[in-house]
């Protein structure tokens, strides 16, 4: 593998539905952007998974092309060897079932999933859980809300080693509704290691600059400044840039480019 | 071949006819809900009313996840023209209500209509089948669109698989290039395959009939653990640059000469042609009815303005997006307005944009526009394509001269057809 920071995106062709290989394309602009040399190695069905890449990312997934995926990677010495040294992962819906201890699909099977996160999912029995949601987030790092799109029906039990990533804060639809649909609100889950998992669509790191910057922030350390391409109308490049401490960064860029 | 005429409707189905015409004549004049508000009351009086219409016509259902509305007009065509003796929902309401519509129309316009060439929803091909007992099902192909409405795709394509199932006096006309499509249209003793390389693979990962893993070389696939494979085409599109030629059973070649523009609408062509062949049209006379078609409800459609054109295009999903761009590679690059929202019709999810390549438009001139214009605008800068942001696509169209695309996803390209009708 070359020097290039390396974005590993896991089976995009089972883990691929709604949008969510664009984290790895978000991880790896966001470190371009900050002069970081970056790369997205695609890990496709026939291919190895590689133990040095610097953050992996799994994405959402229909129910049998999650049993694929976890039929696939459940032996992968590779990823496996890549968890236990706690490499920074983002897990997305199926992909965060993919890595817990066991899901339960429709019919149902009980299938083993890679155990590198301490959650279990089962059917949920009612109606998906759909919709724009907002949640503020339980783990060092992060600052403001994260949103995203929810959609998905499972039910996901945290067990002692894993912690919730967030809390929902719209209870409107009902207390059963939204997150991990353990009637707490609770979002998503985070490991002792490196994983972060969580229902959210959008993709996740699109629309939440700060979580990829967190992830990136483990693994390469401390982040330089962003620059953002000529051509970014100046709202967006506020939403790219992120909080107040991101306001602060755009004026760095913009004196970089001013040669300041 | 096509033969009979509908049947002489009873008592109570002509009741209802008659009061849905009196209700959908008032509403069309009113310019609200036309073409499914005379069905809707038709169904109220009659529950079996779809049925009684369609007996005795030879009826073709249209359904897949994109092309559906053009693929329909073209069949319509082929065999004999809108207007003329087959009756056809080319307004785009593809739902019970709409076809009994469409129904309702050709009775009061031309009772004689021997076809009904009907798009129908996906999720409705179950209901409509068993009211119409089509003769033709088509296929057209199936891939992620609106999730968080529709819900999974393979779902819904496995959903359609069981109506083929359940009707097997219909010839079914699949795609044999899109993986969920040929699953679907392997659920008839005997389909005819209409065969063309595909641009969208996204949703080919996993198995139809054993949910195994799904290998692609080229323009072929196959089940690493069943053996599905891509059955061999009986009606094969191959292109030459912008040129369309159909080859068929004994080696036929039937070229195709478009006003309508891309490989998609080559593609509709295809199975156009093959429908209206097995309903025993001849070729030729085939092929001429689909030159002239310039437009499908708006789509295609060019219009001139002060200092220059626009062309709407419609692009609701990723797989729509790939015969988009790849229509926008035909010619020099122009600049191009993409307006996106996300309501009810389109879907409220827009991660979808993230399944666009957008990095193929880096040649054009580019302006975000729609409801979700900001995520679009995210979406372009993580594609490193430079862009800026307006408020109204319309507006925007008019900011720029020469030869504008505007492109839009559902409720944004009817908006921009309202617009500058």
């Amino acid at each position: 593998m070359s020097d290039d920071v390396t974005i590993v995106l896991l089976l995009p062709e089972v883990l691929g539905t709604y949008g969510d290989a664009g984290n790895a394309s978000v991880l790896a602009a966001r470190l371009r952007w900050r002069g970081i040399p970056a790369r997205v190695h695609t890990v496709g069905w026939t291919d190895a998974v590689p133990a040095d890449g610097d953050v992996y990312v799994l994405g959402g997934g229909e129910d049998a092309a999650q049993v694929l995926a976890a039929d696939r990677l459940r032996d992968s010495i590779g990823l496996h060897s890549a968890l236990a040294r706690g490499a920074p992962t983002l897990a997305v819906c199926a992909g965060l079932q993919v890595l817990g201890t066991a899901f339960t699909i429709a019919d149902g099977t009980r299938i083993a999933g890679l155990g590198a996160l301490d959650v279990e999912t089962r059917p949920g029995g009612g109606p998906r859980r759909i919709g724009d949601v907002v949640a503020d987030p339980l783990v060092d790092g992060l600052d403001g809300p994260l949103e995203g799109f929810e959609n998905h029906g499972g039910i996901t039990e945290l067990g002692p080693d894993a912690a919730p990533l967030a809390r929902l804060r719209d209870p409107a639809r009902g207390p059963a509704a939204g997150g991990n649909g353990t009637g707490d609100r609770l979002e998503g889950a985070v490991s002792a290691g490196g994983i972060i998992a969580t229902y959210l669509h959008g993709p996740v790191l699109a629309r939440n600059p700060a979580l990829a910057d967190l992830l990136l922030a483990r693994a390469v350390g401390e982040l330089p400044p962003l620059t953002l391409p000529d051509g970014v109308p100046p709202t967006t490049a506020q939403r790219l840039l992120g909080g107040r401490r991101s306001r602060h960064e755009l004026r760095t860029g913009a004196r970089r480019r001013a040669g300041a | 071949m096509i033969s009979g005429g509908p049947t002489r409707l009873p008592p109570r189905a002509r009741a209802a006819v008659a009061v849905a015409r009196l209700v959908g004549g008032a509403a069309r004049r009113a310019g609200r809900h036309g073409s499914v508000i005379g069905g809707r009351v038709a169904t109220m009086l009659d529950r079996r009313v779809l049925a009684r219409l369609a007996a005795g016509r030879t009826v073709v259902l249209v359904t897949g996840t994109n092309g559906k509305t053009t693929t329909t007009s073209m069949i319509a065509r082929v065999l004999g023209g809108a207007g003329r003796r087959v009756a056809t929902n080319h307004l785009g309401a593809n739902m019970p209500d709409g076809i009994t519509t469409a129904l309702l129309d050709a009775l009061s316009n031309h009772e004689g209509a021997p076809v009904a060439v009907m798009e129908v929803d996906e999720s409705y091909l179950d209901v409509v089948a068993a009211a119409t007992d089509p003769a033709v099902v088509v296929l057209l192909n199936f891939s992620r669109d609106q999730l968080d409405r529709v819900g999974e795709v393979r779902t819904v394509a496995r959903r359609v698989g069981e109506v083929v199932a359940a009707h097997p006096r219909a010839r079914v006309v699949a795609f044999a290039d899109d993986v969920l499509c040929a699953g679907a249209g392997l659920r008839a003793a005997d389909p005819v395959w209409v065969s063309s390389p595909s641009l969208w693979t996204g949703d080919a990962g996993v198995c139809p009939r054993c949910d195994g893993a799904v290998t692609h070389a080229g323009v072929r696939w196959a089940c690493s653990s069943c053996g599905l494979a891509r059955p061999d085409g009986d009606w094969t599109l191959v292109e030459q640059d912008t040129a369309g030629t159909v080859h068929g059973p004994g080696g036929s070649a039937t070229a195709l000469d478009l006003q309508l523009p891309g490989h998609a609408n080559r593609l509709n062509a295809a199975f156009a042609l093959a429908v209206g062949i097995e309903l025993g049209v001849d070729p030729a006379v085939a092929a001429a009815r689909l030159r002239d078609l310039e437009q499908v409800g708006g789509r295609y459609r060019t219009v001139t303005r002060p200092g220059g054109t626009t062309r709407l295009l419609l692009a609701k999903n990723p797989a729509g997006w790939a015969q988009v761009l790849d229509l926008l590679d035909e010619g020099p690059p122009r600049p191009v307005v993409v307006a996106v929202n996300s309501r009810e019709a389109d879907g409220r999810d827009v991660s979808w944009l993230w399944d666009v390549p957008f990095e193929r438009l880096a040649r054009h001139p580019l302006v975000a526009a729609g409801d979700r214009a900001g995520d679009l605008s995210v979406r372009l800068a993580y594609a490193g394509i430079g862009h800026r942001l307006a408020d109204d696509p319309v507006a925007a169209t008019r900011d720029t001269l020469g030869a504008v695309d505007l492109v839009g996803n559902y409720t944004a390209f009817h908006d921009a057809t309202r617009a500058l009708t």
